[in-house]
């Protein structure tokens, strides 16, 4: 006897069944509720504190708006993002390429790989009179603080990114005859965009440090002049203004280089698309 | 024969592997030789550890023999290029560039520029059926989708010679039997010289003109497939009583060779 079958029909494919979508609270709305309810908190517990001591979200808002206002806060931002700019946009112009050719070249990953590593744990603060004593007191210190600061993780990231290429990946590219340079910038660096955005986005908060530091240790200027002669004068809320004014714009860059990300690399979004965002 | 297409003449290789700071010799090849006419399909077939993947990989110019002769179409192997196409077990596509661009990539690297490119990267994509597809990324295609633009991607070079990697193994039955039998009417079509890794005894009988079984790195036996070509209906050509017999012969040869290795 030889085996039977019997056809089922198949059902549609589309249904018109009930169905739930899930409707999900939007991330930015956790956010903007999360950050209310710690602003609240401070105000609340903030206006019993001496304002030597401590100071509260009103006080600094009134205080910024002072400063705002005197056309301060604007003269000492400029100030502070133009070698802020300089020295971030400088240690990705170089931390980038260097990161890449030592996560391609064995010799170069042996040879200075070490320096690298650690120079990621150097301890800057330490440094800046002696760059001081070398690049005097201007802008150039200030940059070059800014560049020693953000270069080092933008470096390491690429270089790990480099190492994690699936080595079919580079297979592909020597099938076609591709030259090392055709397989660095076509192949590896497009694998390596989502490593090279997590550097440049971990470099902004170093960065922003770098800068102040700078301005506390070389000619008092720009926002961490502020910091630093407000805290003289016993002014706390004054002193508060542009810290928050560099929490608020690193939150904004680090946004910036995610939006940057989607848009140059929208297939990595794509693939590790997260449920609910 | 009257011109091989490949011939592979006393081939070795050996790996150096470290364990437990001794340096191991491992043989992966041991003198193997073999021959592929023009047009023909020939199918690498054995356990896992064989050596026909090596194989593969120093016809393609991927990995250099210890000792002995690879020539395609009358040349000396020495790295890669573009009279071989590899078409890789998972695709390996750039995920990056959508299809047609990914079809593109092996063009340009050739040297193509301009409308020519784009045409000819769509002319492929239109021979392995995906020419709606055409702007969609790797992430956006399924895993036959990808192995077709796999396949549409090393043969835009017109190769001599289509290398292909165990290509179908991680695929699904269903997909793989329909992907079979779009292989050999575009090999119909371009006349293609094929050779074919794989561990499937009926992928195997189905598309070979002659099977190599190999074991433990060297060639255990050759088959001639004495089955009508073109193919026909692969469904047809399952039930048939000569596919039976022949892949009989095979698997009994296969048996043999995994006896012989425990």
């Amino acid at each position: 006897m030889s085996p039977t079958s019997t056809p089922i029909a198949a059902p549609s494919a589309v249904s018109d069944e009930p169905v739930t979508v899930a409707r999900e609270t939007p991330a930015w709305m956790i956010t903007t509720l999360s950050v209310v309810c710690v602003i609240g908190a401070w105000e609340f517990f903030g206006r019993g504190v001496d304002p030597i001591f401590g100071s509260y979200p009103s006080a600094i808002a009134a205080a910024g708006w002072d400063l705002l206002k005197s056309g301060l806060l604007g003269r000492a931002l400029w100030q502070s993002m133009q070698a802020f700019l300089v020295g971030y946009g400088l240690s990705i112009i170089v931390g980038v390429p260097l990161g890449l050719l030592i996560g391609r070249s064995r010799t170069l990953e042996a040879a200075i790989g070490v320096f690298i590593t650690a120079a990621y744990a150097m301890p800057l603060v330490a440094l800046v009179p002696f760059l001081v004593l070398l690049l005097g007191l201007g802008f150039a210190v200030k940059a070059s603080v800014v560049f020693l600061m953000a270069v080092f993780p933008i470096v390491i990231n690429t270089w790990l990114g480099v190492r994690a290429v699936p080595k079919t990946l580079i297979e592909v590219g020597k099938s076609f005859v591709a030259s090392d340079f055709t397989i660095l910038r076509r192949i590896v660096l497009p694998a390596t965009i989502p490593y090279i955005m997590a550097g440049i986005k971990l470099a902004v908060g170093r960065a922003v440090v770098a800068m102040v530091i700078a301005e506390f240790f070389t000619a008092i200027s720009g926002l961490g002049g502020i910091i630093i002669n407000s805290a003289n004068n016993f002014d706390t809320a004054r002193m508060f203004v542009p810290v928050i004014v560099l929490m608020v714009l690193a939150t904004l860059l680090n946004g910036l280089v995610g939006w940057i990300e989607r848009r140059v690399a929208p297939w990595q979004t794509e693939m590790s698309g997260r449920d609910g965002g | 024969m009257s011109t091989n297409q490949v011939s592979f003449t006393d081939v070795s290789k050996v790996f150096a592997l470290r364990v437990d700071n001794q340096v191991q010799k491992i043989s992966a090849l041991k003198s193997v030789s073999f021959e592929v006419g023009q047009s023909e399909i020939v199918t690498l077939i054995g356990p896992s550890g064989c050596g026909k993947t090596t194989a593969l990989r120093i016809l393609m110019g991927l990995e250099t023999a210890s000792r002995g002769n690879v020539m395609v179409a009358g040349k000396m192997v020495k790295g890669c290029g573009y009279d071989r196409g590899l078409v890789f077990q998972h695709a390996e596509l750039l995920p990056w560039l959508t299809a047609l661009q990914n079809i593109m990539f092996g063009l340009e690297l050739k040297g193509m520029r301009g409308a020519e490119l784009k045409d000819t990267a769509m002319r492929y994509l239109d021979l392995v059926g995906l020419k709606d597809a055409a702007n969609r990324r790797p992430y956006q295609l399924s895993g036959g989708m990808k192995q077709r633009v796999g396949i549409a991607r090393a043969l835009a070079i017109d190769p001599e010679v289509l290398l292909m990697d165990e290509p179908f193994g991680a695929l699904d039955a269903q997909t793989r039997e329909s992907l079979q039998g779009e292989l050999l009417e575009i090999q119909a079509r371009t006349k293609k010289t094929i050779v074919f890794v794989t561990h499937d005894l009926d992928e195997a009988v189905l598309l070979a003109d002659r099977i190599i079984v190999m074991r433990g790195g060297s060639v255990q036996e050759i088959i001639k497939v004495d089955l009508p070509r073109p193919r026909g209906d692969l469904g047809t050509l399952r039930g048939s009583k000569e596919f039976a017999e022949t892949r009989y012969v095979v698997w009994k040869a296969l048996h043999n060779a995994n006896e012989q290795r425990h």
